[in-house]
């Protein structure tokens, strides 16, 4: 039987698994949500129905957490918990398949700030999903901070759910630079026209953008209740004497995103400079094993799913399936990636936050690690790697496993932090859920393992 | 459909997640740290983080921004580590 | 810190048994160098458990070891504390007792028969009633056909305890080095070890000390003195942060006959404690799997299963992560202490399986005692490298 597994139902996933239904092939989609379409596509959670269809031959799994991913002869199981998220009463499910596509997307980065473990500090990432999801804006009065172009659509959204935006503080150059060189670096990105977009509902509604500035702190005792923002220099530190007060009960914040490696690295695919390295074909260096995505780069929602529609046209290769070489996709890829390069460039995080810290500075939010304490615990035991830096400071291990924080206290305390994303469980599993015997659906057959077919074009 | 928050009863819709509905009510901790004994409440807003945990009929470290609710749901503050009751 | 050019001895590996090598070297006045190809207490020191036990040792040379260490371990980090302040010393030690728990009848008798051959030889061992144990441990089931308290086995981080270690040495003027491979061994004109080979470097030193865990087979060959040291896989499972559940550590007694197998097969019996920071830690399987690293759900589906036997109130408490090592074993199941006899001055640590943890600051000590002619306190005649199960049934 023809069939792929593709987990992550965002643009890289809904597009791969289109592209190997149109080949003929099962899949079955696994997604963590209720509806389809993941992060930029997500829909509102409270309208009936789902704005989209896919072929017949897609099954998708919805609200289904992949806590594990296996090896086994010829292919992987895919291991999921079907059901209210974080019940105990979830159903079990084991798939396997020959070819798996990995789009698990990507989360905001955030960085650490004096006062940003209070409540009323989100991510931007958090302020957008409330807003397009559930319809809520995270506050009244609301900052915007961080870096890159996704700073707009949050304020446009968070404008549209009824918030006043304050301020948004870019601590780069301005995005709007950008948006005035329709002919150099932008022309031809399809995000273009939707940026002056909200860059228009930002000066309708006289939002102050700033360039190089930032929230470096939140104040209140319970809850935020007015932020700092100072100018920046060059390398991110405050300047002296720029540092405002502005009164707010809410703060997004984003610099970048990370992208969700667990289920690639448990897969054994390999990883360079935090991101899956793949071929042409969206193939990872684990047979098999097809990635697209924010997983492979931070590249946006149509490069998303440009990648996703050549790995679900190579995974159905993989599995037997005559596939030409999608031509189209794979040049949009790398126009697209050419593009993702050039932003990712001019949007950078600069090392000068170090210093937006203060010593009690939570860095690990979940274990509350303060700067001191980690800094403490590099300088008197001096670990070089993140299994020994993790279990000598305790950052990282909480219930998030490192995805908050692994990045920040990777490069404060000098090491590699590729370390973090090695989560062989991917999502939590109640100790009885675990137990549980659970049955492996459509096994791979010991006669089809034995094929193995590249996919090179 | 009906739910309750620390007892007291909230009105919710359906497809809402628990931090959707106490967010809409201007609640915005529900939970209070291991250590320090401080509040949290919604930061990734997608499931990441772990810091907007709730306990859910009884069970606790339940992600409030991944579950959505249900007729009925017994929703309560979490206090630092808890047991399931 | 600077480079030092040449040292008395050199370690290789800095997981804990190395790092208990070095320290005892080094306060016996020598000059240490630690080398370890990725970062010092990154192996299998940060893959496993912190036990320090008695309670799953039958009576021998390996229980001697256990006795002694277990005296040694708070006075280490004692002097520890004098040397270096509180924070070094911080290494989450625990001598909270250990409760060995026998679910079913059948497994009552053999308990009982340990328990009495290890007071014969001073171990403190308590038979108690199902009522008596869980009285101390609450949330225990109730299906206890029978119990022994340890009050002597103990507890701490291995992570902790070995870079306290580590950072004792470079106090002392030694230097432990990371992300740097030991390729082989120089020697001089009468064939004894003149220095070790890392990289395009070779520093030259007096002794070399193997202590590379599950990796010392390897070593070995490299240079030139193969002994015989395997890995055995284990997992653990982490629960996330929980209120007091588990008080002291508490294990099937199962757990004992699994340790001392030579079953090729999967083994899994619980050994469920708690951590300073609130996680139930849920070990161990037992598994030679080579070093394969895959994961497999089947293994930690058993974990789950004997952990909720003993504890069923973790039934609806979240697994937050699994991870796990390779335990270094020989296949007399005894550590490997000693001088080799093939090359002077090269010396092999390794072959503690399962114990490392509990066993290091006296193998540490032993391997000093040796290096500097002083009389033992242990009987190093059972760890010695020249045994027929280490030496002479080497593959290579
Ligand atoms: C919170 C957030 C909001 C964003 N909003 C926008 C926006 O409005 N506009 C914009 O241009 N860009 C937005 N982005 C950027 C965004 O990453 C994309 O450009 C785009 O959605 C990427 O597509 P993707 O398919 O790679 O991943 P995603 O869209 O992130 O999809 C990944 C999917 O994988 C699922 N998943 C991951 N792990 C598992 C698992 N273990 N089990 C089951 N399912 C799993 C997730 O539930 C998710 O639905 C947002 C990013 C974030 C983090
Ligand atoms: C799941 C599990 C649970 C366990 N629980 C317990 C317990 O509760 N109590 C207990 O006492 N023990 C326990 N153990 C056993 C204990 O962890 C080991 O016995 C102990 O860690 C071994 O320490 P080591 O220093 O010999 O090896 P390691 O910690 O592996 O150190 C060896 C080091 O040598 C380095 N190395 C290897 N080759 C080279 C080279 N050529 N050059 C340079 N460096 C090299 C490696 O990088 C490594 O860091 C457990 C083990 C596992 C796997
Ligand atoms: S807010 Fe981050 S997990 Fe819910």
């Amino acid at each position: 039987m023809r069939r792929i597994v593709v987990i992550g139902a965002g643009p890289a996933g809904m597009a791969a698994a289109s592209a190997a239904a149109l080949h003929g092939v099962d899949v079955v989609l696994i997604d963590a949500g209720a509806k389809l379409g993941g992060q930029y596509f997500r829909q509102d959670a409270l309208a009936a129905g789902d704005r989209f269809t896919l072929p017949r031959n897609v099954e998708h799994v919805a609200s289904a957490a992949v806590w594990a991913i296996e090896p086994v002869d010829g292919g992987h199981r895919v291991h999921l918990r079907i059901g209210p998220a974080d019940g105990p009463d979830r159903r079990g499910r084991a798939v396997e398949a020959r070819a798996l596509v990995l789009a698990t997307g990507a989360y905001d980065r955030a960085l650490p700030f004096p006062g940003w473990d209070l409540p009323g500090v989100f991510t931007a990432g958090a302020a957008q999903a409330l807003a397009k999801g559930q319809g809520v804006a995270v506050g009244d009065r609301v900052v915007v901070g961080g870096t890159g172009p996704f700073l707009l659509p949050v304020a446009a959204s968070l404008i549209g759910a009824g918030a006043r935006v304050v301020e948004v503080a870019e601590a780069n150059a301005a995005v709007t630079g950008w948006l005035g060189n329709p002919v150099g670096a932008l022309a031809g990105w399809s995000k273009g026209g939707e940026l002056v977009r909200y860059a228009g509902t930002l000066a309708r509604h006289r939002v102050p953008y700033r360039s190089r500035s930032a929230v470096i702190e939140a104040h209140g005792s319970d809850v935020v209740e007015s932020v700092t923002v100072a100018r920046l220099d060059a390398l991110w530190n405050p300047v002296q004497g720029s540092e405002r007060r502005l009164e707010a009960d809410a703060v997004a914040v984003g610099f970048g995103f990370t992208p969700q490696l667990e289920l690639a690295l448990a897969a054994r695919c390999r990883v360079e400079d935090g991101f899956v390295v793949v071929d042409a074909a969206q193939g990872t260096s684990a047979p098999g094993v097809f990635a697209a995505g924010e997983l492979t780069g931070i590249g946006g929602a149509d490069l998303a799913a440009s990648e996703g529609a050549v790995a679900g046209a190579a995974a159905a290769k993989f599995v037997g399936a005559a596939v030409e070489p999608p031509v189209r996709a794979m040049a949009r890829v790398r126009s697209g990636r050419r593009f993702a390069a050039a932003l990712n460039a001019a949007y950078p995080v600069r090392s000068g936050w170090h210093d937006w810290l203060r010593d009690d500075t939570i860095v690990c939010r979940c274990e509350e690690i303060t700067k001191r304490a980690l800094y403490r615990a590099v300088d008197e035991r001096d670990v070089g790697g993140v299994r020994s830096l993790k279990l000598v400071s305790g950052a990282g291990l909480g219930l998030c496993q490192g995805r908050v924080c692994g990045r920040n206290v990777a490069e404060l305390a000098g090491v590699d932090g590729t370390g973090f994303a090695k989560r062989p469980i991917a999502s939590p599993i109640r100790l009885a859920e675990l137990a549980e015997e659970e049955p492996v659906e459509t096994p791979i057959d010991a006669e089809e393992s034995g094929r193995v077919l590249g996919v090179e074009y | 459909m009906r739910v309750r928050f620390d007892g007291v009863e909230v009105e919710a819709q359906e497809g809402q997640t628990v931090a959707g509905v106490l967010l809409a009510k201007g609640i915005r901790s529900w939970r209070t740290t291991r250590g320090g004994d401080r509040p949290r409440g919604l930061f990734c807003g997608i499931g990441v983080c772990f810091d907007c945990l709730v306990s859910v009929n009884g069970v606790p470290d339940v992600r409030a921004c991944q579950r959505v609710v249900a007729e009925g749901d017994e929703i309560r503050t979490q206090a630092g580590a808890e047991l399931p009751s | 810190m600077s480079r030092i050019e040449t040292a008395d001895v050199v370690v290789i590996g800095a997981g804990i048994i190395g790092a208990a090598s070095a320290e005892a070297l080094s306060a016996a006045g020598m000059r240490v160098l630690v080398v370890d190809r990725g970062a010092p207490a990154g192996g299998t020191t940060a893959g496993g458990e912190g036990n320090v036990l008695l309670s799953d040792k039958a009576p021998g040379p390996e229980l001697d070891l256990a006795v002694a260490s277990r005296r040694l371990w708070p006075e280490l980090i004692e002097s520890l504390r004098a040397e270096l302040g509180d924070e070094v010393a911080r290494v989450e030690w625990e001598p909270k007792g250990g409760l060995v728990v026998a679910t079913d009848e059948d497994a009552v008798g053999p308990l009982s028969i340990l328990a009495e051959a290890q007071r014969e030889v001073g171990v403190e061992a308590v038979d108690l009633s199902r009522d008596e144990a869980r009285a101390m441990e609450p949330h225990l089931t109730d299906e206890v056909a029978g119990a022994v308290h340890y009050p002597g086995d103990a507890q701490l981080q291995p992570v902790l305890a070995a870079t306290a270690m580590l950072t004792a040495v470079r106090a002392r003027g030694g230097e432990v080095r990371g992300w740097t491979e030991a390729h082989g061994l120089v020697f001089d004109d009468a064939g004894k070890v003149a220095g070790v080979r890392l990289g395009d470097e070779t520093i030259a030193c007096g002794a070399v000390v193997n202590a590379c865990g599950p990796w010392a087979g390897h070593f070995s060959v490299a240079a030139g003195a193969p002994i015989e040291v395997l890995p055995r896989r284990g997992m653990v499972l982490v629960t996330a942060p929980l209120p007091h559940v588990v008080g002291r550590k508490v294990y099937a007694a199962d757990y004992v006959a699994a340790v001392a197998s030579s079953d090729v097969d999967l083994q899994v019996s619980a050994v469920v404690e708690s951590t300073a920071t609130g996680t139930v830690l849920i070990g161990s399987s037992r598994q030679r799997v080579g070093f394969d690293e895959a994961l497999q759900v089947e293994v930690l589906r058993r974990l789950a299963r004997s952990a909720v036997k003993l504890f069923p109130v973790l039934a609806g408490v979240p697994v937050m992560r699994t991870y796990g090592g390779f335990r270094p074993y020989t296949p007399d199941h005894l550590p490997v202490i000693g001088a080799d006899p093939r090359f002077a001055g090269l010396w092999h640590a390794s072959g503690h399986e399962g114990a490392g943890i509990g066993l290091a600051p006296a193998t540490g000590r032993l391997l000093a005692d040796l290096m500097c002619g002083r009389e033992p306190e242990v009987d190093p005649a059972r760890f010695r490298v020249d045994r027929p199960a280490v030496i002479a049934e080497v593959r290579t």
